[in-house]
């Protein structure tokens, strides 16, 4: 927050800076509307629209075969219910399963032919689809572009990758980013292989929903003992009215490689809510690590929790090879109501899984988020660290699994998760599962609820702070284990954003 | 839906060939409707996770080999009001002279024929509140058919502890108790429950602490090897009162300890602490903790301890529920387990819910093997081995032994587990 103030008071910052300024003290900046033409698949979902999706993407016929079989799988499954969240029921028919610009009906070769208006929409969200090094999402902090430090973007646009960059400088170093629709085709052995072996099309409801209508999603392969030379993003806009997005994400770190995975969402205010189910499946080899970084911004619907987006997420990163390693970091202020468990197996020995959560609920907001630690190796460790923060009527659940299977031995984890609340009608709920089947493991659970501590904003305040600024420090404070996991250009990013999801909730 | 049905011809099972007995006509009929409605668990509930209810639930009990300490009774020194069941049937020849000064006391079975009044308004009444958020058709059960049990009504400070002795003599036993303790405002009671009771026990303690009154509970579930038991203790206490349990399991094959405790009042304090040492794979033991804070100022403490070697299983799940406008709340949640070797589980579901900003709420969780440092350190200074491990678990115990307010109390049961400890049965 400090930083967002020291930009505006500069001399020489231009009027966008200062609108961006302005936009962030406000209320949700990205709930604006792209006016573009689009085309649809009929409302509802049924074997002929799966057939559809698999079509417009051009799949072999595996691939068709493998929704259907998800699909017709479905059909048997009932929406879940054990999570501590509330919402009318989701009319499965009535949302349309595809929907892509018209201008993306012959796909473009390069970004220079996409659609003007799709990267003019990429360019107010502040996610750079042009190929030079620039700090992604944080226009306005006063920071210079780290020299030649570069991300590359697949940017998704309702049911479609609508370009992704860097993509043949990647290619030089072997590696592959690309929407998974293109990968389906281009390389089909490597999807074959891999896709549904983390998260089988079985798992649960939304994500034997998403096995079969998957639209687009993200494809990165690093191939042995590479470290990717930048850092690889992919951005998820939701645009359409009355659409789902259901998106796939696939990630393949091979022996020894290395590689940082940013993810950005954000969608427009409507009064009706969306749905939103997406799944990613992470496979970590021997000596590989994956860091795996969101901010999940999508709209939260109004103060009286009208509309905002459903987020029914299935993550799951499968640490195959010894010594492997996951990060999960996510920062959660958006959506109505956010279903989520990032996960980790660790199979391998001596492989590693770290969890880092901040969930900021606010007004009518639901979160039920967590993790599960799967220990199946030898010495394998993992660390929770998660902090969930109520303000307004919003309830905020941690749900998670510790598990040491009684060949994990002389593992251990650490856990801690801390609630805070900001005013008197929201809720700040804990749900841990520990299972712990063999003695050399250790296993650490803490948690804590508390309010606003009155010492620190008595101490703010008589510095001159007003109560909100006070209180976007203290839980800036709260929270900054987490922050300190992120990339330098989220931990910005995060910073206001925690500030925003906090206006108007003392008091 | 299929689980619904499961559920319900369970307790069809269950219930068929059994019949109501008289007294307390309307509360019995009542949970006869919410046995009906709910059915009786099963694995796939949720509340029935980490636990299989199946022997608890199937008509018929598995017999269990009794079992001869060889020992002095537990509590022997203390001097207290002794009331015996054998295998469920109430032992008058063996039992104290049921006046005491301070407390009004009956037998469940006599109430048919008076109408104790106080009784009748708490008789279900208690367990009926607990079944909701989550149900417990087990308690229920009992309320239907519970076949004896004690009535108590604490008018004033009780002059001394009241000890339910439950013998264990019939291999093939299947006992149903159920019991009501009224504390009137200002005043104070001890009750102890030792022993196995039977094959299979089934009891439910339904407590109401008044205004200022306290409430001090002291259980030790009897060691023979093959019980099972699943017990219910519901209590509701009000401003400025104390409610106070605690529970030492040792041997059994299956244990559900299941307490549930409304604070309606302010300044009202509650503990519950549990010591449980379990020993090869068909020992299984379940804490099952339900806390809900409904006023101001409250504090609540669960303190569980867990020894568990040679496949032993221990569940904990405790929840501490802040309700909106139970600001000022203090709950603290622990639950520890010692894994003496590589074949034992802990299994553990710490919950917190929490509708108000103004409170602190803690739980904390962990399970390992003993300190090895520790052992080390004490082997170093020539104590054995196996002394040293009984040590270090005895101290591991301890926490849980602390909330036993009355020391005399305490220091029996910690002087008891020294010895089976060192005995290993």
């Amino acid at each position: 927050m400090a930083t967002v103030d020291q930009v505006d008071v500069k001399d020489g910052v231009d009027q966008d800076t200062v609108d961006a300024v302005a936009a962030l003290s406000g209320t949700y900046k990205y709930g604006w509307e792209t006016e573009i033409e689009m085309e649809y698949a009929p409302k509802g979902v049924n074997t002929d629209i799966v057939k559809l999706i698999s079509k417009k993407n051009e799949e072999p016929q595996w691939m068709t075969d493998w929704r259907l079989e998800a699909f017709a799988r479905w059909e048997k499954l009932e929406e879940p219910t054990w999570a501590m969240v509330n919402y009318p029921d989701i009319d499965f028919q009535d949302i349309y399963y595809y929907a892509r610009p018209k201008s993306m009906e012959v796909k473009p070769k390069s970004l220079d032919e996409v659609d003007p208006k799709l990267l003019a929409t990429y360019e107010k969200l502040g996610i750079p689809l042009k190929e030079q090094a620039i700090l992604a999402g944080v226009e306005g902090a006063d920071m210079p572009p780290a020299e030649g430090r570069k991300v590359a973007v697949d940017a998704v646009f309702d049911s479609v990758s609508v370009g992704t960059t860097f993509q043949a400088e990647l290619k030089k170093a072997g590696v592959i980013f690309c929407s998974i629709s293109e990968a389906i085709r281009e390389y089909p052995d490597l999807v074959k292989k891999y896709l549904g072996t983390v998260v089988p099309a079985s798992d649960n409801f939304y994500a034997t929903l998403n096995s079969a209508v998957f639209s687009d999603g993200s494809f990165v392969y690093i191939p042995p003992g590479v470290r990717c030379p930048m850092e690889l993003s992919t951005y998820f806009r939701i645009n359409a009215e009355n659409t789902g997005q259901f998106e796939r994400t696939l990630i393949i770190a091979d022996k020894g490689s290395y590689v940082s995975y940013l993810e950005g969402c954000t969608a427009p205010k409507r009064d009706v809510a969306q749905l939103h189910a997406a799944v990613v499946e992470i496979i970590v080899e021997e000596d590989a690590e994956v860091k795996y970084s969101t901010v999940q911004n999508w709209f939260p619907g109004d103060e009286n929790g009208n509309g905002g987006i459903y987020n029914f997420v299935t993550k799951r990163a499968d640490c195959r090879g010894a010594r492997a390693k996951v990060s999960w970091t996510q920062v959660e202020t958006g959506s109505a109501v956010t279903w989520k468990y990032p996960s980790c197996i660790l199979r391998g020995d001596d492989s590693q899984g770290e969890f880092y959560s901040i969930a900021i609920a606010n007004n009518m907001q639901q979160a039920d988020t967590g993790t599960k630690m799967v220990h199946l190796g030898k010495r394998t460790k993992s660390r929770i660290v998660s902090k969930g923060i109520s303000a307004g009527k919003a309830q905020n659940t941690y749900r998670g699994l510790v598990s040491m299977h009684p060949k994990a031995k002389e593992s251990r984890n650490y856990t801690q998760c801390d609630s805070l609340l900001i005013g008197s009608d929201c809720g700040a709920h804990t749900v841990p599962y520990i299972e712990v089947k063999n003695n050399s493991s250790r296993v650490e659970h803490e948690a804590t609820t508390s309010k606003v501590d009155d010492d620190q904003l008595f101490y703010c305040r008589s510095r001159g702070m007003d109560e909100e600024e006070a209180v976007a420090l203290v839980v800036n404070g709260f929270i900054k284990d987490v922050l300190q996991e992120l990339p330098m250009e989220f931990a910005m990013e995060a910073q206001a954003l925690v500030a925003i999801s906090l206006e108007g909730s003392v008091g | 839906m299929a689980l619904a049905k499961l559920k319900a011809d369970a307790a069809e099972a269950r219930m068929a060939g059994l019949t109501l007995p008289s007294g307390f006509d309307g509360a019995r009929k009542d949970a006869l409707g919410r046995v009906a409605a709910m059915g009786l668990p099963s694995k796939r509930d949720e509340y029935w996770k980490y636990t299989d209810p199946t022997s608890l639930t199937q008509p018929e009990p598995i017999a269990a080999a009794l079992f001869d300490a060889q020992e002095t009774p537990l509590f022997g020194a203390v001097d207290r009001v002794k009331i015996v069941f054998v295998d469920g049937v109430f032992d008058a020849d063996a039992s104290d002279d049921l006046a005491c000064e301070g407390i009004e006391i009956a037998r469940l079975a006599d109430a048919a024929g008076a109408d104790i009044h106080w009784a009748s308004e708490l008789y279900g009444t208690l367990e009926t509140r607990g079944q909701s958020p989550v149900e417990r058709p087990l308690a229920a059960l009992n309320t239907a058919f519970a076949q004896d049990g004690i009535l108590i009504r604490a008018t004033g400070k009780a002059a001394k502890p009241i000890n339910l002795i439950y013998l264990h003599g019939d291999t093939g036993s299947d006992v149903m108790l159920h019991s009501v303790v009224k504390v009137e405002a200002g005043a104070e009671v001890t009750l102890l429950e030792t022993g196995p009771a039977a094959a299979r026990l089934n009891s439910v303690l339904e407590v109401e602490v008044a205004t200022g009154g306290a409430f001090h509970h002291v259980r030790s579930q009897g060691r023979d090897h093959e019980r099972r038991a699943v017990t219910h203790c519901f209590a509701r206490i009000a401003d400025e009162s104390l409610f106070k349990s605690f529970t030492l399991t040792v041997n059994g094959q299956l244990t559900r300890n299941e307490c549930i405790i409304e604070m309606l009042g302010d300044d009202a304090v509650a503990h519950v602490a549990g010591a449980c040492v379990g020993d090869g794979t068909a020992f299984h033991h379940d804490d099952t903790v339900f806390i809900t804070h409904d006023a101001l100022n409250g504090e609540s403490r669960q303190v569980f301890k867990k020894v568990l070697r040679n496949g032993a299983v221990g569940v904990f799940q405790g929840k501490i529920l802040v309700k909106e406008g139970a600001q000022k709340t203090d709950g603290y949640q622990i639950s520890q387990s010692l894994l003496l070797d590589g074949d034992s589980q802990f299994l553990a579901k710490p919950e917190l819910e929490i509708y108000a900003d103004d409170v602190a709420c803690s739980h904390g969780s962990t399970s390992g093997a003993i300190d090895e440092d520790a052992l080390f350190y004490l082997q170093s200074r020539g104590v054995p081995l196996q002394a040293a491990t009984d040590l270090l678990t005895l101290a591991f115990l301890a926490e849980s032994l602390d909330e036993i307010a009355d020391e005399t109390l305490a220091d029996d049961l910690r002087d008891r587990l020294e010895s089976w400890l060192a005995r290993r049965t």
